[in-house]
Parts: C-alpha cells; structure tokens; sequence
C-alpha cells in the first residue's frame, strides 16, 4: 500500500471514536478492512448504489457525494466514487 | 153432487175428500150453500157425532169410509170443508191432521200477516213451529250402509255325534295324502297366456350429468433436510488486494474523499448533529413553569368501617393486570400478649385480605379468606389470579380468584350490593411444615427460573412462576414449589383417582386449582441460619435478609453437602453488616440498577451496591421520626420514597440533595406501614399509602416527581460509581493509615532500642 494511501486512512482512524474503515471496489469485493465489520461492505454497497440511483433519478446531472447513517449505536459514512467506496463508522461522543 | 173418483185429483195426504148426503148435511149442519158457503166453506164437527152417526148408520153413513182415520184423530173436533169448486174431486173433504186444521182456519190470519203479528205475534211462531216428525221414507241410501256393514251370514254347518262317543279319546293317525286319488288338491302354477301382457308404453325420466372421471395425483413428498447458506463478502485475493492498494486510482480517490470524513467525523465529535434542541428545551422549561406543585396529591382514599376497624394494613399490593384494583392486608393492631389474651375473640374475626377498586370507595370488591393474620402477599406474576399470602403462624397461603375476575374488572352486570363477596384459601400449608414463625416476606421466583432441591437454580421451561421464597424470624428461608410433588408420582395419581371417585366436597365453593397442595404442602428446601431473618428477600442468585437487631446478611443460598456427615445444610452468610440502629424493615432493588439496593430501618437508610463490601455506598442521616417503609421510584432513578412514623412521607432526591428530603409531606396521622406506587399511565402515577389505623390512602405523584430529568440514570449511575470509589479510597486510606500506624511504632521502638542500647 503506498504510504500516502496508508497515512490518510491511519489519520481518519485515530479520530476519535472511529471503529473501523472498509474500502470497497465498485463490483463489491472487499479490498481493505480495519475492522471486523466484514459484513457492512456487501450491504452498503448496495444501499449505496440505491442512494445513488434515487439521487440520479431526482435529478440526472446530480450524484451521490456522501452517504451518512445514523444509528443508536454509532454512524455509518460512505463516501462513493466510480471504482472504489469507502466506509467509516464512528462512535458518536453522545 | 157428482160423485168422482177422489184418485183421479191429487189431494194433499192429511184432507180426504168426501161426499156427504143430503141427510147427513142437514145432520151435521153443513148444507150446500146454506151452512157452508163459497166463502165460509169451514164446518167444525165433533169426533163424537161422527162416532155416533158412523155407529147408528154403519155401513150407510157417510163416515163409513173413514172410520178409522176418524177414531185415530187425536183431536175433538175435526174440520169439514166445503170444497165448492170440486178442486179435489168432491163437495167435501175432511181434514185429517190438526196442523192441517190450524193451517186451513188460519190461512185468513195469515194474509194478514202484518197486522196478525203485532196481536198475537207468538201463535203465528208457535204455528211455523210445531211441526211434526215425518215418517222416514226410504232413497236407497240404507242399502250402502247394509252393504258395508258386517253381518253373520256364514252358514253354519252343523256336525253331531253319537252320544256314547262324547269325551271319549281321540286317536290321531297318519295317512299318506298320495296313496289315496283326491287325497290333496293342488294348484300349480301355469304360465297363462292372458297375463302375458308387453308393456307398449312406459313413463321414464332422464337426467343429463358431465362426464364424471376419477383420477388421483399426489405430490412427491420430499423430506426436509436441514441445510444452511451461509455467505461472506467476496474479497479479492491476497495478489490481487495488493495490485489495488497499490494502484494510483485508489490513491486519488482516498485523498479526494478523505476530506469529506474528516469533517463528518470531526463534525461529530464537536456535537450531536441530530440532536433534538427543541424537545429538550421544552423539558426543562415546563420543570421551570410547573414547581409550583411538586406534592402528592390525594387522589382516593380507602377505609372499610367493618372490615378494617381496629385494624391495621400489612401489605399493599396493586393488581398486576386490571387497572385501578388494589389489595390490603388487614391485620390486628395488637402486640403479643394482646393477642394472647384476646385470641378467642380473634378466632372469630377472620383475618382478610381486602380488594379495594376505584370505582367504589366505600365498599370492598373482594375479600380473601386468611387463616391467621398476613403480614405479605404476593401475586403470582404469570398469572394474576393466584395470590399466595404467609401468615403470621407460619403457614403459606395459596388463593384462586379467578372467578371472580369479571367483578374486579367491573364487568359484571348483576351487582348484589351489600354483598362483598368472599373467596376462602384453597391451599394452605401444614402447620408443622411450614414455619415457626410470622411470615414476614414473600415472594415468587420469576418464570424464567427454578430452583432444585439442591439449591441449584434452573431454567424453568414452562415461563409460569412455580415456586415462591418465604422468611421469617425463625431463621429459616424456605422455598415452595406448587406443582404437586413428583416423588410420589403414583400415590399422586391414586390420590386424584380417588378424589375424582367421590363427589367433590366443596363446601366454600374453593376452586380447586391447589387441591394437590392443601394441607401437605412441604417446602422444598428450608435454609438454616444462624441469625434471625426478617423481611424481604430480593431476587436471583442470592438473597439478603435483614435480621431482627439491625444487621444486614448478605448470602447465598447454595445448599452444600458436608463430606463427613453427607448432609446438606447451607453456606454461612458471605457478609453481615450493622449499620442500622433498630429494625430493618425494608430491602429493595432499584427498578433502573440491578445491583443497587435500598435498606430502611431505624432512623436511617441506606443504599448499597452489590459487590461492594465494605459498607453502604450512601446513609442517609438520622432522622427526626423512625423510617418505616422505603421504595424506590418506578419512574425516576432517583427518587426514593420513605415513610415515617409520624405519617411522613419524605420525598428524597439524591440529584438534588443527600443532606435532606427534597421534601416532606404528611399524609395521615399515624405511623406508616407499607407505600406501594404503580404507574397507571404516562399520564398518572398513583402511591398507595397505608398507615397503622388501616385507611388505604391514594396520592397522584406530581410531575416533577414522575418525570426524570435528561440522563437521569447515567448521572445516579455516576454519582454511584463516585460514591464507590469513596468508599475504596477511605478503605485504601484507612489502610495506609494502619500501615503508617504500624512503621511509625516499628521505627519508635527501635529508637528505644537504639537508646537503651547505648
């Protein structure tokens, strides 16, 4: 992994209350997790290209930038692009 | 006249028509136109001149003929009439019947009807009346019923016999009937040609149907087969995560997105993005608006004159299901002796347990039968209709009120008033068995949850709560099971036969739902301590009791086996603790923290924290008045409720102040026995207060009571926690004192010695 790669991802996960971050290619397969959330790539791929396509949808020259879910426990960020999707999930102070 | 046949007219059957001589005329005084004329032709004659002439003249006289119809003539005098215009063959005819008579003389009155009837209307009905039975004359309708009527006219044989064969015997013999010709006649069957008859014509119906075609299919029956899909998320392969990671798209694409994430991140540790200001704002500004009214409010109250005179309530319970019923347990205001001396008098006040229902504060709903006086009930959580309840003989208390169910709930529709309608135990344990001492806490274990003989605790399959815990001041904790013993299995069911053999004896009309248990019921396992126990055993896995002088013992109920002597006898209690200065009277659970426990006793109370040995994490300070009750608040997890002895009830709020009772409230007058809030609603939090004199009172908690303020649970939770490392750091000091203690002596005694050793 190149070290530019590798320090961006270590600086968002030393943020406070970060659980784990999954990078993801565009068919799905998982390319780099830091967690032992394995299972959220499979799914949030494809919520995400429902985002995507709902947002298309409303308006075609729009797109998806960020994706955020928030849950009791903690929140779910996804941020696409063409080839690749990375997801952060953050422990929330509260 | 000329005299003709009479036959040759037609004469009506009562006249005759006669011929009378000239002599005879002029005997009877009916001459041709001089006696009896056209218009007068009626001459009434005597029936004895007529006798008299026919007898004189015989055979000359005119009458000759008729002699016999004159002598049958009924009347005295019959009537001659002078037919003038020979209309029935004659100058005369005799008139043979009376009725005939009346009819010939009256036909005059009877053109005259009218006039007639307003005289005499009487005779004219009395002649259409009178009318004279007729000889029957025959139509031939006789000779059906003959025809059809049954008669004897069989001829009859006659047989005789010679005399001297009268009574004699009689010999009977065979004959062949084929030996003689004419022995028997029979008549064989022969196909006769007149009776060999083609029907040519015959009525047939016919009914058109589909076509009706059986067939039968059946699906192939698979088994089911276990089986299981279980993914996981396709990952690439070492080589190929590689060849990605390293790739310079990846590379541009974290660094374009990395800066969204930060700020979302960052975003997040600053604040709350979704968090609701409005709502929270409103919450503390209605704390604001509203501390006008922070007291409890009297919402009801309940005193029964008849049921709980000179009486005083034990325990409070709340219907676990139907809303706005409450139970009492009525007990005597007496001290020992009191109770003693007076016990004949007791026996026949039967101790109750009383149903209270909003709906009618004056009369109870419901009375339950107790044998002896009870200090605790509980209702069984699974289900509301089984109460048990422990005496104060020590005996266990089982009732069923699930008939009367629908009067609770209000739904009953004939309603007896003055009639409160009492339901006897159906089980109760034997005296001997259960223990020696007032029952002063009850309880059932959860559903979830039983315990062996061994003491092991289990999983209880059924979800229904089946066993129920009891102490008392006789140092024994017991635990009760309900089902029916599973030892004696066959005595068991040999018992039901035989009660389902003979008619139920219900004489109370006593459900029958712990039949199994009445009078024989056994603990299960009976804890032995060496202390006394009193009230109030909370909860799994463990049990706390409060003894009698102040102490608090904290255990586990365990039953272990001795190695020597292979008998099972209970773990001495783990910890005892002194800290109240006269009886504890309650131990509670907080509803919000399992391992957060409030004792009341003396002028104090406490609360502790499981795992935590070295004492209470909070005590309160002395009070004014003796505490005599405590309960944690359902709604609020800081909030505790104490009860004085001078009809207090102080209201403590440990965010608020630890020093003093957020506040003071009196209620009642004298002292307080049992408090008990239910949540009814969102809306309506109810306290049930009873005190010594027996009155159940009521109170609606405000809402500032009810309510919790924002992260109440997680600041208790703090201020616990904070008070726990107190405690450690006072122990750790305290150690580090003793060990400062102990070097300070050391290093003084060897400064002696250094001393004497010069």
């Amino acid at each position: 992994m190149s070290a530019e790669v590798e320090e961006t991802l270590k600086r968002i996960q030393t943020h406070k209350g970060v659980i784990g971050t999954i990078v993801v290619n565009a068919e799905g397969n998982t390319t780099l997790i830091t967690s032992t959330k394995v299972d959220y790539a499979g799914l949030l791929h494809q919520l995400t290209m429902k985002a995507r396509s709902t947002v298309r949808d409303l308006d075609p020259q729009n797109d998806l930038t960020f994706l955020r879910i928030r849950s009791k426990k903690h929140e779910i960020m996804v941020a696409p692009d063409k080839e690749y999707l990375l997801i952060v999930i953050q422990n929330p102070s509260e | 006249g000329m005299p003709q046949h009479s036959k040759m007219y037609c004469h009506p059957n009562d006249i005759l028509p006669l011929t009378l001589t000239s002599a005879t005329q002029e005997l009877f005084g009916c001459r041709c136109d001089e006696d009896v004329t056209g218009d007068n032709p009626y001459k009434i004659l005597r029936k004895e001149d007529i006798v008299q002439d026919m007898r004189m003249r015989a055979a000359v006289s005119d009458f000759s003929p008729m002699k016999q119809l004159v002598l049958d003539y009924p009347e005295d005098e019959l009537l001659l009439v002078y037919d003038r215009d020979f209309i029935y063959g004659s100058s005369f005819y005799l008139v043979l019947t009376a009725d005939a008579k009346e009819r010939h003389l009256k036909p005059v009155v009877a053109l005259g009807v009218e006039v007639a009837l307003e005289r005499e209307p009487s005779e004219v009905f009395a002649a259409q009346k009178t009318s004279e039975p007729q000889p029957w004359i025959s139509l031939g309708s006789e000779q059906e019923i003959e025809e059809e009527s049954v008669t004897d006219s069989r001829p009859r044989y006659r047989i005789s016999r010679v005399r001297r064969e009268f009574g004699s015997p009689i010999f009977f013999s065979d004959r062949n009937a084929m030996e003689t010709k004419d022995g028997f006649i029979e008549c064989t069957p022969y196909q006769d040609k007149n009776f060999s008859l083609k029907q040519m014509e015959r009525h047939t119906g016919v009914q058109t149907i589909p076509n009706l075609k059986s067939s039968s299919t059946q699906t192939q029956w698979t088994y089911p087969r276990s089986m299981c899909t279980q993914y996981e998320p396709r990952e690439f392969s070492e080589e190929k995560k590689e060849n990605c990671l390293q790739s310079e798209k990846l590379k541009n694409f974290v660094n374009s997105v990395a800066s969204r994430f930060e700020m979302a991140i960052q975003q997040n540790e600053i604040m709350d993005v979704f968090f609701d200001d409005w709502k929270a704002l409103s919450e503390e500004d209605s704390g604001y608006g509203r501390k006008a009214d922070p007291h409890l409010k009297e919402y009801q109250s309940f005193t029964d004159l008849h049921f709980s005179k000179e009486k005083t309530i034990s325990n409070i319970n709340w219907h676990p299901t139907i809303n706005g019923v409450i139970a009492v347990a009525v007990t005597e205001r007496l001290s020992f002796e009191d109770r003693i001396n007076g016990s004949t008098k007791l026996l026949l006040n039967p101790s109750l347990i009383l149903f209270w229902s909003f709906s009618d504060p004056i009369n109870p709903q419901l009375l339950l039968e107790c044998p002896d006086d009870v200090f605790s009930f509980e209702f069984c959580p699974s289900d509301p209709n089984i109460i048990v309840g422990g005496c104060m003989n020590g005996q266990v208390v089982l009732w069923d009120i699930s008939t009367h169910v629908e009067q609770l709930q209000g739904t009953r529709t004939n309603k007896r008033e003055n009639e409160t309608p009492v339901v006897r135990y159906c089980a109760v344990s034997g005296i001997e068995n259960g223990h020696k001492a007032p029952i002063t806490d009850i309880q059932w274990l959860p559903g979830t949850f039983e315990v062996s003989r061994m003491g092991v605790p289990m999983e209880n399959k059924n979800g229904i709560c089946v066993q129920i815990v009891t102490c008392a001041p006789d140092c024994c904790v017991m635990f009760w099971d309900i089902r029916a013993p599973r030892v004696l299995q066959t005595m068991a069911d040999q018992r039901k036969q035989k009660v389902e053999e003979k008619p139920l004896e219900n004489p109370h009309g006593v459900p029958n739902t712990f039949k199994h248990l009445d009078l024989t019921w056994k603990p299960l396992i009976r804890v032995q301590h060496i202390s006394y126990c009193q009230t109030q055993l909370q909860r799994v896995l463990s049990t706390t009791f409060c003894p009698q002088d102040g102490e608090l013992v904290y255990t586990d109920w365990k039953l272990e086996k001795d190695n020597d002597s292979g008998r099972l006898f209970s773990a001495k209690p783990s910890h005892r603790f002194i800290i109240h200065d006269g009886q504890v009277n309650t131990v509670r659970r907080s509803p919000f923290f399992k391992d957060i426990i409030l004792t009341v006793g003396g002028w104090t109370f406490a609360i502790w924290k499981e795992g935590v040995t070295n004492g209470p994490i909070i005590q309160s300070s002395c009070s004014q008045k003796k505490c005599t009750v405590g309960y944690w608040s359902q709604s609020r997890p800081a909030v505790l409720f104490i009860g004085k002895e001078d009809g207090n009830i102080d209201v403590w709020d440990l965010l608020e102040k630890t020093h003093e009772p957020s506040q003071t409230q009196n209620i009642t007058a004298t002292q307080i026995t049992c408090i008990k809030p239910w949540i009814v609603s969102s809306k309506q939090h109810l306290l049930a207060v009873s005190d010594h004199l027996g009155t159940l009172h009521i109170l609606e908690i405000p809402w500032t009571l009810r309510s919790p303020s924002s992260n109440e649970k997680l600041s208790m939770s703090k201020y616990f926690e904070k008070e726990v490392d107190r405690l450690v750091y006072f122990e750790k000091r305290r150690e580090m004192r003793a060990k400062e203690k102990k070097d300070y002596e050391a290093e003084e005694l060897r400064k002696k010695m250094v001393r004497y050793s010069i």
